[in-house]
Formats: structure tokens, C-alpha cells, sequence
């Protein structure tokens, strides 16, 4: 039985100029301690999915599958207060901005210990040992110091870590993982991406990468999933998805890399999908279609 | 002949932090005698981690602060802010472009005024011939002229980025500080505006100081490249110089860092993870 399995579903926000379809009829299924990566760039609706599971979105978004569930338990049917049993306990989230995401106003150590007193109903004593033990795990030096420090006096790096402490606190199933590394340095990001590949293999948990970095994909993913506005392009193996890249799309963004450079230009989207002949290459500055 | 447009020779950046009540005050080397140069049309590219000194190099260069000791020649004429101040001249042989374009635009803006503002206060030029250079440097950056009356929030991140390049190349610069101008973008955007960066630099004869975090993008755009660590340049050569043979500890720290997403490197991983 897949971990999570959604099916057909369709996101869409009421906009002063009517509705806005973010997502648009996605499939998506992940296996217990599989590692699968959404890949797209902004606005191809790969967070709002997810947020989608986390019952997290705004209430002008209206969201409608065939089928959207979570270890059995159908997540569409749930109450919110329900879904908020689940939700951070059984399956948790880590957002892209680390500093922003944590509360500036309470130390970290309340931050974590506030997820084991609503989920486990731990006492004091054992909130405070599992805090320092969830420190240590995600390799914070000296946790019980630490423990009291505001999200202020810590770095990009130590701050995404106490995210991850928060996010694996209840051991979860499901752990979603939205652009872990795009506000951080090359030598943290290597950090942090060990960092939860150990962890899902050590817990056996699912782990769904969301990025825009083809790099982030090849280093974790095991499947991939090309989204671009809104919609599925491609869904393959990590392996396949890198030989032979079957969407026109996957193959544009592939060559986006700047280390798959040919010659003195970079191919861009709009020159792939939305122009017959590579002739356009060397040509005036690419026109603003940014997505 | 090359024409070396910027020189810095040991340049030296402190910072006094001052003490509180109970703090004795306290000196932040952020960076530590650096010198370099970088010839006319070419891209120097600065890389290191967060904290290394790199973005106060750059304000340095941009003249926006003065460096506490060293010396620091742009166009081969010495320039020391401390003493001497900025003049208009100064202003408009060096223009900076910012990592954030989120940040970097006033919201209350238009479009125009941005790019007239640099001319307004730098130059003389009356408002309609600043009108139409505005125009044509909106062209020039890949925008429309109905562009000019929009406001910040009405472009996507790579567009507002766009127009901070425009509005840097309103002087008709000789040097151009890049701090990270593609970190916040996607990839496919990202291509777009180094694609756009390539094309200027051509076309004006631009001379590039890169600042980045990234190497892939580093070894695409760059002619020489130092590297940063804890204020202090601890390697500095020719783009091949430093990627086929990186010297220090931390350059090659960095390398190993890099996700790698060729179909080799995908292979090694999913073996090693089997075998675990």
C-alpha cells in the first residue's frame, strides 16, 4: 500500500479575475521509505500541492481530488481537528526559509518541545531529554545550551536544523521537504541533504524533496516528477530521468544547467518549448517570459 | 593591449563593533588584504560562504564604503572615498547590481522613474531625453516599452532583475558588481538573465565583478575567479587554473560540495545505497 497516494488533484485560488488553476490534475504516489523529488520551477504549483496533503492552504483555495490519502486514512474525509492529529505528527514539512519559518519570539528548544507536548503529551522532564536528543540527532554542538537560544542568534544552517529536529520529532511516516536547501551555501547544502537522506534511511521514512535544482534531485531522489504549470510532464526514475529525459521540458531544464553549457549561451525554457530551430542561439537577449 | 580597469592591491575592511555596557568593544576583520585585478571586458568572479567577506568586497569596489587600508585603482586612477569623498564621475564608472531584486526596488516606484533616477541625480540630462534612454534600455534588457509605467510588484523575480541590470547600465558603466544577481532565481530564469548578462557584457565592453556561492554558474561566466574563506582570498587563478587543480583545502571543500547531476555520479550513489 503506497505511503500517500493522490490522485487527480486540482488546486485552484478565487482571484478578483475568477478562479486560478495552480494545480491541475496531479497523480502522485509515494512508497514507505522511498525518496521522491517534485521538480518545476515557481508558480508550477509544486509547493501548493503539498500544502495541499498539509491542509495548509489559505481558505480562497479550493482544493478537489478523486482520491487523496495518507496511510489508509482518507484525508479528505477528516475533520480539521482530525487532520491536525495527523498533520506534524505522522506527517510533517520542512519550508524553504528557515529563519522565517521558525516563531522569533520563543527559544527553539520551546519550538520543539511545543510539538512533543501536542502530539505525545510528554511531561517537562521528558520533553527537555528528547529535546537535547533531537539536537544531537540533527548535529547541533552543544544542545542544552543551544536549546535556549532564539532563532535570531543562530545561522541559516543551525536554524533549518532545528526545522528538521521540529519536523522528526514524532518519528514521522511522511516527511515533505519543500526547497530544504535554496536559501543556503553550497557546503551547508551538502550538510543539510545528507543530513535527511541519513535520516530517512535511518527511520525509514518517505521523503518528498520539493526543488527547482537539478543538482538537489540527482544527489537524493530515487523518482522524479517533472511539474510544470500546474500539470505533470514527466514522472521517471532518477536514473532514467537523467539518461533520457522524455518530456521536451525535462530536456530543457537539463540543459538550463550551467555546467551543460554549450558554447557561449545557455538555452533557455522559452527557447526549447516555445521556438521550432536551436537557430535562435546567439540572437538578441531571450524575452522576458518568466514564468 | 589589455586596459586594466580595476586593481586592488591588499585591500583591508574592519569593523568596530561597539561594546555595551557589560561588552568591551570588539574589531571584525571581514577582509583581510585582498588583492586583485581584472582587465577591461572581462569577469572576475568571487566565491565563498556566507560571512567570508565577499559582499563587503564588493561594497568596497561599488565605493559605497571605504576600505580601512589598502589601495584600490579604477581605471588606473586611485580612488579613496575616506578621504576624498565620491564625486559624480566616480559614481558613474562603477554601478552594482543586488542578490535580492525583491528587495533592491522601491515599491512606489515606476519603472521609468527607476531607470531615469541614476540620470536625475547623477547627470544633467533634461526629463525627455531621460525618458528615452529609459526606453531604450528597457529594450536593451529584454522589457517593453509598456513596461515603463508599471510598478515592482507587477514583475516576476527574473523581470526585476532585468530592471535592476537596467538601471545599473543607466551610466554607461565601465564596472559592473554583480552580488549574487541569479541566487534567487530559478534555473530556466537564471539562464535567461546570464544569457542576458553575456550578451551586455559584449556589447558595452562591460567589465564584470561576479559575486556568487554557485560554481556551476561561476565556471560558466567567469574569466579569472578568487576564492574567499574568512576574508582572506586563499586561491586565485584563471577559471581552468582553479577548477582543473583547486590548491587550497577549502576550494576543494567546496567542489565536493557541489551537486554533481551527471549520469555517473546518479549511478555511484544508487550503488553505494544498495550496498547499504
Amino acid at each position: 500500500m503506497p505511503l500517500l497516494e493522490i490522485k487527480n488533484l486540482t488546486v485552484s485560488f478565487d482571484t478578483a479575475a475568477g478562479p486560478f488553476m495552480a494545480v491541475q490534475g496531479i497523480d502522485l504516489s509515494i512508497e514507505p521509505r522511498e525518496v521522491l523529488a517534485i521538480v518545476g520551477e515557481s508558480g508550477s504549483g509544486k509547493s501548493v500541492a503539498m500544502l495541499a496533503v498539509m491542509g495548509l492552504l489559505p481558505n480562497t483555495a479550493t482544493v478537489k481530488a478523486d482520491r487523496m490519502a495518507f496511510d489508509g486514512i482518507d484525508l479528505l474525509e477528516l475533520s480539521p481537528s482530525e487532520r491536525r492529529k495527523i498533520v506534524g505528527k505522522d506527517i510533517s514539512m520542512i519550508f524553504q526559509e528557515p529563519i522565517a519559518s521558525l516563531n522569533p519570539c520563543f527559544t527553539a528548544g520551546f519550538q520543539i518541545e511545543e510539538v512533543l507536548r501536542f502530539h505525545l503529551g510528554m511531561d517537562r522532564a521528558q520533553r527537555r531529554a528528547r529535546a537535547i536528543e533531537l539536537m544531537k540527532l540533527v548535529g547541533i554542538a552543544d544542545p542544552e545550551e543551544r536549546l535556549n537560544s532564539f532563532p535570531h542568534q543562530m545561522s541559516g544552517g543551525q536554524c533549518q536544523r532545528v526545522m528538521i529536529a521540529i519536523a522528526i520529532a514524532c518519528n514521522p511516516k511522511l516527511l515533505i521537504a519543500d526547497e530544504p536547501t535554496t536559501a543556503l551555501d553550497v557546503t551547508i547544502q551538502k550538510q543539510i541533504l545528507d543530513l535527511l537522506v541519513g535520516l530517512q534511511a535511518k527511520y525509514g521514512m518517505g521523503l518528498i524533496m520539493i526543488t527547482h535544482n537539478m543538482g538537489v534531485v540527482a544527489e537524493t531522489a530515487d523518482r522524479v516528477i517533472v511539474q510544470y504549470k500546474g500539470r505533470k510532464m514527466e514522472e521517471a526514475d532518477v536514473l532514467s530521468l537523467f539518461e533520457q529525459p522524455k518530456s521536451n521540458y525535462t530536456r530543457a531544464l537539463l540543459s538550463a544547467l550551467p555546467e551543460n553549457a554549450v558554447g557561449d549561451r545557455l538555452p533557455t525554457i522559452s527557447d526549447m518549448l516555445f521556438e521550432p530551430a536551436p537557430s535562435a542561439a546567439g540572437s538578441g537577449p531571450a524575452t522576458g517570459a518568466a514564468p | 593591449m589589455s586596459v586594466t580597469v580595476l586593481e586592488g592591491k591588499n585591500i583591508v575592511r574592519d569593523y568596530h563593533v561597539g561594546g555595551g555596557l557589560f561588552r568591551p568593544s570588539r574589531t571584525v576583520h571581514a577582509v583581510k588584504g585582498v588583492s586583485f585585478s581584472v582587465d577591461k571586458g572581462k569577469t572576475l568572479a568571487i566565491v565563498g560562504e556566507s560571512g567570508c567577506g565577499k559582499s563587503t568586497l564588493a561594497r568596497i569596489i561599488t565605493l559605497i564604503d571605504p576600505a580601512t587600508a589598502g589601495e584600490l585603482f579604477i581605471d588606473g586612477n586611485k580612488v579613496d572615498i575616506a578621504r576624498d569623498g565620491l564625486t559624480k564621475e566616480m559614481r558613474r564608472k562603477v554601478q552594482i547590481v543586488f542578490q535580492n531584486p525583491y528587495g533592491s526596488l522601491n515599491p512606489r516606484q515606476k519603472i521609468g522613474d527607476v531607470l531615469g533616477e541614476p540620470l536625475l541625480i547623477n547627470t544633467d540630462t533634461p526629463a525627455d531625453e531621460r525618458r528615452d534612454l529609459a526606453m531604450k534600455m528597457l529594450k536593451k534588457v529584454g522589457l517593453g516599452p509598456e513596461h515603463y509605467n508599471r510598478y515592482p510588484h507587477m514583475f516576476s523575480g527574473g523581470q526585476r532583475q532585468r530592471i535592476a541590470i537596467a538601471r545599473a547600465l543607466m551610466l554607461n558603466p565601465s564596472l559592473l558588481v554583480l552580488d549574487e544577481p541569479v541566487s534567487a532565481l530559478d534555473l530556466s530564469v537564471q539562464a535567461q538573465v546570464l544569457n542576458l548578462l553575456a550578451d551586455l557584457q559584449d556589447e558595452f565592453e562591460l567589465t564584470y565583478v561576479f559575486i556568487s556561492h554557485d560554481l556551476s554558474v561561476v565556471r560558466y561566466i567567469a574569466d579569472e575567479v578568487m576564492v574567499m574563506y574568512y576574508g582572506e582570498a586563499v586561491e586565485y587563478g584563471s577559471r581552468d587554473e582553479v577548477f582543473a587543480d583547486p590548491k587550497h583545502s577549502y576550494t576543494k571543500t567546496l567542489f565536493a560540495a557541489t551537486p554533481r547531476a551527471d549520469v555517473a555520479s546518479i549511478k555511484a550513489r544508487l550503488a553505494k545505497k544498495k550496498a547499504a
